[in-house]
């Protein structure tokens, strides 16, 4: 059973109150010889959207499985809700399954079932007892709060597009109303504006129904527009969190090429961009927004 | 409060039936309440959210079901609950979760009207698909140098020398068992020597063929089904076309030699082990020694036996292998049909066999090889 800062069991109508929904200590994974995690340490604070970033093969999604407890950790700690998953059974009810949804890469919606009936197999997993009335209700609104058209209900996943499907998969992860919320890729094959729109939904979602996200991303925009925090996997470790900004001040050469390199540059110009419109009131920013909307011929 | 989402119907200050919700509404908590609220009638004017402990969008949602369907105002909700219910407001959908599905007495006839439809698709397909083969066979007799032997030789591998063990155990049982209960039978009329005609003639021209064309159907028939409509499924199929790989070159031809290759000698080891099987029977149970039963089959059984099953096997390999080929390429859409087309493989390659070998033993009986 998810527990409270004190260590007290919660009851199924409470909220988890304490500070870190997410707690990992001193992880260490292994597949054979390789050694993806060496004594990682991560807390992720109630109430904020935390990315996670690092190279490909850094082991990010393997983080996120052994939190969800799909990955067997070889050593180390992982609380979530103050309550260990190292060692359950990803079958056995632990009183926290209900309390997190997870998006998939691929969106892993059940693809013999209509994206309604994909919403309805958590709420039908744990809360048998909810009308069936109530119930297809309750998909149907989940489904249009994740930006989908209503007609998308009664589609089979196979009939979606890419970016549809991450939808309907989001769709899935909320039905519960859970408190932590994990997206693994949410923006990754997505247009830029279905990706932005995806950002602002996210962040939207998060406020609104006062989400803890655990986030892993690529996306540079995605970083700087919707996270609190970044966690920069690389070495086998978590070797900083902290918001962009001060990431960008590290000493670092991985944080340096990836937040300082010519992408990390134009996603961060994007974001000031935006932020001088909002000021267009003032004088200079007008001047700025003006002259860096027109660059001077030959750049691009 | 505690743990318990509750209702309360009260009168109001001006005159109206109030409404007040209390206790936590939450998903986890709702079930009972709702199903009572839904019950709910009469006339209510307001709907008091302000003793609600702890709200979600489930909560919310069925607070603002209650005011929209009596009409009533939502009063005394909290920050969190304003929120939630804005965000609920433009979501309601009256869209069926299931898909689409028309009465029994319609679905059924288009059901069957699909079937048969179906059916003449799949003769069209199969047709076609073993035109596409002889075309593909074509152009590799025109450039030899594009046969992929590697393809070849590992299928013939998987189809072949991998499946002796298995076809191997199966016709040692079945020559046991033909011979024991015919020795029974034949027992009857005094004519337990008659058991090696009986074992010969029944294995070389028809049961060894047949049950290793059933054994190669569940083996290598689903599995190349399995294994094309995966690659389709991965696009693999897509990406060896845009790279100017023919798949029906690269796939299909390689196995389907391995299968019409390897019948005829799966087919005769198996015919061979099972009048080993047979002897064992002769030896210890009708008083026929080994080397005698083994000598006697080439007395009693016509030579012509084993041309029947040896004609017979490329042509039952080849359906089994296209059957299989055929039902992987045909594999679109979700992991689901993989599994489906894999079954239709064998199932269709099996029943084709079995059409096919009626049609050998009356052909064969009337050319006088009876």
């Amino acid at each position: 059973m998810a527990q409270d800062e004190t260590g007290r069991q919660l009851e199924r109508h409470e909220r988890f109150r304490g500070e870190y929904p997410i707690e990992v200590e001193g992880l260490t994974n292994r597949f054979g010889d390789q050694v993806i995690h060496q004594d990682l340490d991560l807390k992720v604070r109630r109430g904020e959207i935390l990315g996670v970033v690092g190279g490909s093969g850094t082991g990010k999604s393997v983080l996120m499985r052994s939190i969800i407890g799909l990955q067997h950790p070889a050593e180390g700690d992982i609380r979530v809700f103050g309550r260990s998953v190292v060692g359950t059974d990803p079958e056995q009810d632990i009183g926290i399954r209900n309390r997190w949804g997870v998006l998939f890469q691929g969106g892993a919606l059940f693809s013999t079932l209509t994206v309604g009936e994909n919403v309805e197999v958590p709420l039908k997993q744990f809360y048998p007892e909810i009308d069936a009335e109530l119930r297809h209700e309750i998909a149907r609104y989940k489904t249009i709060l994740s930006g989908l058209p209503e007609e998308a209900v009664s589609k089979y996943p196979s009939e979606l597009s890419g970016g549809m499907k991450k939808r309907a998969g989001l769709a899935r992860a909320l039905a519960l109303d859970p408190e932590l919320l994990f997206l693994d890729e949410p923006t990754a094959g997505l247009d830029p504006i279905g990706a932005a729109a995806f950002d602002n939904l996210t962040r939207e979602l998060k406020e609104t129904l006062g989400l803890t996200v655990f986030l892993i991303t690529h996306d540079l925009d995605t970083l700087h527009e919707i996270c609190d925090r970044v966690a920069v996997l690389a070495d086998k470790k978590v070797i900083a969190v902290d918001t962009v900004p001060n990431l960008m001040e590290l000493d670092h050469p991985w944080i340096q090429e990836y937040f300082n390199g010519p992408r990390g540059r134009a996603a961060l110009t994007a974001q000031a961009l935006d932020e001088l419109r909002s000021h267009m009131d003032k004088p200079l920013a007008a001047n700025v927004v003006k002259a860096l909307d027109k660059p001077p011929a030959g750049k691009a | 409060m505690g743990g318990i989402a509750e209702y309360e119907l009260v009168e109001g200050d001006d005159g109206g039936n109030v409404l007040v919700l209390s206790g936590p509404f939450l998903v986890s908590t709702i079930g009972q309440v709702d199903h009572d609220l839904r019950a709910l009638d009469g006339q209510i004017t307001k709907v008091d959210l302000s003793a609600i402990s702890e709200i979600d969008t489930v909560g919310a949602w069925v607070a603002c079901s209650i005011s929209r369907e009596f009409n009533a105002d939502l009063t005394g909700a909290s920050p969190r609950a304003e929120r939630l219910i804005e965000a609920l407001k433009d979501t309601g959908s009256k869209e069926e979760i299931g898909a689409p599905r028309l009465p029994v007495f319609e679905r059924v006839p288009e059901a069957i009207g699909q079937k048969m439809l179906n059916a003449r698709k799949g003769v069209y397909g199969v047709v076609g698909f073993l035109g596409a083969l002889l075309l593909s066979i074509g152009s590799l007799i025109r450039h030899p140098k594009r046969f992929r032997w590697l393809a070849l030789v590992r299928q013939l591998e998987l189809v072949g020398i991998s499946a002796l063990p298995i076809v191997g155990l199966m016709s040692f049982l079945i020559g046991i068992v033909i011979a024991q209960q015919g020795a029974v039978q034949l027992a009857q009329f005094g004519a337990e020597t008659l058991t090696v005609n009986l074992v010969g003639r029944i294995t070389l021209r028809e049961l060894g063929v047949l049950m290793t064309a059933i054994m190669v159907a569940g083996r290598s028939g689903s599995a190349f089904a399995a294994q094309i409509g995966t690659m389709r499924l991965t696009e693999e199929v897509d990406a060896m076309q845009t790279i100017g790989i023919s798949p029906m070159e690269a796939l299909v031809v390689p196995r389907i030699m391995a299968a019409v290759l390897m019948m005829p000698l799966l087919g005769f080891y198996a015919a061979a082990v099972a009048i080993i099987g047979g002897a064992v029977v002769g030896q210890f149970m009708l008083g026929i020694p080994f080397w005698t039963f083994l000598s006697r089959i080439q007395d009693v059984v016509p030579i012509y036996d084993l041309w029947v099953g040896l004609l017979k096997a490329p042509v039952f390999g080849l359906i089994v292998a296209l059957a299989g080929c055929y039902h992987g390429m045909q594999v679109k859409g979700n992991s689901e049909d993989v599994g489906l087309r894999t079954t239709m493989a064998v199932v269709t390659g099996i029943f084709a066999v079995i059409v096919i070998d009626a049609f050998f033993a009356v052909f064969f009986t009337k050319v006088g090889w009876a």
